[in-house]
């Protein structure tokens, strides 16, 4: 609508036109760096530099103080062949993630299914599903040791149904299964990114699977689910991403970081915590960091190169 | 005659499936609720009951004797208050910095074309999946080399440079605003500050809000950064402070929730307060998807 009167005033003269277009668009791109520089340099120093120094870093017995030499490959060495707990920690964060990651994402997405039915006082509901997730932090940590101390809350009701619960976060078979009783709690982040797309469903799909006499299971299994599939392919990829990070709720619920009993919560994260800021062995550590980073990435990638297979993208059906 | 009659027992029938329907979801619902909210209730009443009430098994859901005096000997035992001015300060600061910086350069990836955006772009997207812990030694090194240690400006300095994962959140929202609307302005002469100024940030404000209730969250609960940076205790955040509290009290059950209480307490209050404009935040970005 803008368009023609420009047309016609640079119409008039054919070379002003291509000089002053040129110069627009350099005015225009120099804008668009100005406002992203923030992050730019941001990339730079807070990312690419420590990134570079880390990889570098992995190389050597830096210690932070004294010696920073070239060693070779001798951290990565002695990761493998000479660190019992390496194995360890890599053994429970694996077990952390392969469990936790699919209960949680079947959770959040029924919960979603669930706060999605029309009743009344459904916000109310959504409020309270929600709540538990936005708290998180050492408050919610010493929360759940108690409810999970061997007398404590979640015991008492497993009695009630004849259960005679486990001691858990002293038990080093039920440490792990702990947390993730813990983190099912707070499931409510990825419900509500569940709940934002199943209201993204057009309704005329479910009409239309109505009149073909598709019952409610069938619904979900041919409607709602396809339509959902990118943002569940989104929330499996990030909390794969954040499971192997655990770190936090392991040092605070274990005495003083040392991995609980048995080392049973002894994760990735945390023995390289241990490595660097305990000991100071940070050229160690560093290497530790490539071998998540590598097996992140490794993860990632399959879940995007299998991601076809499955995830259905609108913009994609015509095509 | 025969067929009003038919059909007002169809309808009839259709509206007692639905009842009964509703009925099931509504219990399923309520159940849930008694289960999600119990455990804010036992820190509730296990930080009011006495410490031989604590001990007894089977435990009480309703403490015998309310001890309103555990929250005083609680904030007598460790300097709460202080520590809640340092979180206060911390995070007020990200937030801020989170919500200006973010919406700056998410405006930049998304109303304004220059070459090799969609490359920085994508470099933006792929930073989410560098692990922390890759970086965070460097930067420890890299911030204790210039004096850093002991301030709160590794704490905040940082947020200032934007974040991967708000910049696609916000730009995500951003490609929702017609370009019309900033060709427009563009027309009557505005600059692009002008136009982020004046027309996105008021046209955004749910995204922002939302922004700003994830990076409130982030910094209030963030135990790795003050516990990596921080030495001074009077420099403590609550989340350190209750961790090192935990250490100090053991096993003393009613003054260890009266502090997890205090400190979850604000971040409570605030979700009650913004929740209606956080969900229809979501319901926004879900509409404009769908």
């Amino acid at each position: 609508m803008m368009e023609p009167p420009i047309k016609t005033a640079i119409h008039s003269n054919q070379i002003k036109k291509v000089k002053r277009k040129s110069s627009l668009q350099r005015k225009e791109s120099l804008q668009g760096y100005l406002f992203i520089a923030p992050w730019l340099i941001g990339m730079v120093f807070i990312t690419a530099g420590p990134l570079l120094f880390s990889f570098y870093g992995s190389f050597t017995n830096y210690d932070i103080t004294s010696h920073m030499d070239f060693i070779g490959l001798k951290n990565y060495i002695r990761m493998f062949t000479n660190d019992d707990l390496f194995w360890t920690s890599l053994f429970n964060t694996l077990y952390y993630v392969v469990i936790s990651v699919p209960i949680t994402v079947v959770a959040a997405l029924l919960l979603a299914v669930l706060l999605n039915q029309k009743v009344p006082g459904m916000r109310i509901f959504r409020t309270i599903y929600y709540l538990p997730a936005i708290l998180s932090g050492v408050g919610v940590y010493l929360l759940w040791m108690q409810l999970l101390s061997p007398t404590g809350l979640v015991n008492t009701v497993l009695d009630w149904f004849g259960i005679n619960g486990p001691a858990w976060l002293f038990d080093p078979k039920w440490t792990k299964p702990a947390l993730i009783f813990m983190k099912l709690w707070s499931v409510g982040g990825s419900m509500l990114l569940y709940l934002a797309s199943l209201q993204g469903v057009p309704k005329s799909l479910y009409e239309a699977a109505e009149i073909d006499g598709a019952n409610a299971f069938q619904k979900f299994r041919h409607v709602t689910l396809p339509m959902i599939t990118p943002v569940l392919f989104f929330d499996l990829v990030t909390s794969t991403i954040g499971g192997f990070q655990i770190f936090q709720e392991a040092y605070v619920m274990s005495q003083n970081g040392d991995g609980g009993p048995a080392n049973s919560l002894l994760f990735f994260n945390l023995h390289m915590w241990n490595k660097a800021f305990e000991v100071f062995d940070m050229g160690y550590a560093m290497a530790m960091s490539w071998i998540l980073f590598v097996i992140i990435l490794v993860l990632t990638i399959i879940n995007i190169k299998l991601a076809p297979r499955w995830v259905h993208y609108e913009g994609e059906k015509n095509s | 005659m025969s067929w009003p009659v038919n059909q007002v027992n169809y309808f009839s029938s259709v509206k007692a499936k639905k009842r009964l329907s509703t009925i099931i979801i509504l219990s399923f619902l309520i159940i849930g609720s008694i289960v999600l909210l119990f455990p804010i209730w036992w820190m509730l009443s296990t930080s009011l009951k006495s410490m031989q009430e604590i001990m007894q098994f089977p435990p009480t859901f309703f403490p015998k004797e309310i001890h309103w005096d555990n929250y005083v000997k609680t904030l007598q035992s460790a300097p709460f208050l202080g520590y809640a001015l340092n979180t206060l300060f911390i995070t007020v600061s990200v937030v801020i910095a989170n919500v200006v910086m973010n919406s700056f350069i998410a405006y930049g990836f998304s109303k304004i074309y220059f070459k090799g955006r969609n490359a920085l772009f994508m470099i933006v997207l792929s930073t989410m999946m560098i692990p922390g812990f890759v970086t965070l030694i460097p930067q420890y090194v890299f911030f204790s080399k210039i004096g850093w240690i002991n301030t709160y400006f590794p704490l905040i300095i940082p947020a200032l440079f934007g974040n991967a994962f708000f910049i696609f959140l916000l730009r995500q929202y951003f490609m929702t605003i017609p370009n019309e609307l900033i060709e427009a302005a563009k027309i009557d002469g505005a600059s692009h500050f002008y136009i982020w100024l004046k027309l996105m940030i008021p046209l955004t404000k749910p995204a922002l809000a939302t922004v700003a209730i994830f990076s409130f969250n982030g910094a209030w609960n963030d135990f790795l950064g003050p516990l990596l940076y921080v030495n001074e205790q009077y420099m403590y955040t609550l989340q350190i402070g209750l961790a090192f509290f935990k250490g100090h009290v053991s096993t003393e059950w009613n003054y260890l929730m009266a502090g997890s209480l205090l400190v979850l307490l604000p971040v409570i209050i605030l979700f009650f307060i913004f929740q209606r404009y956080f969900i229809e935040g979501m319901n926004i970005t879900a509409g404009t998807k769908g």
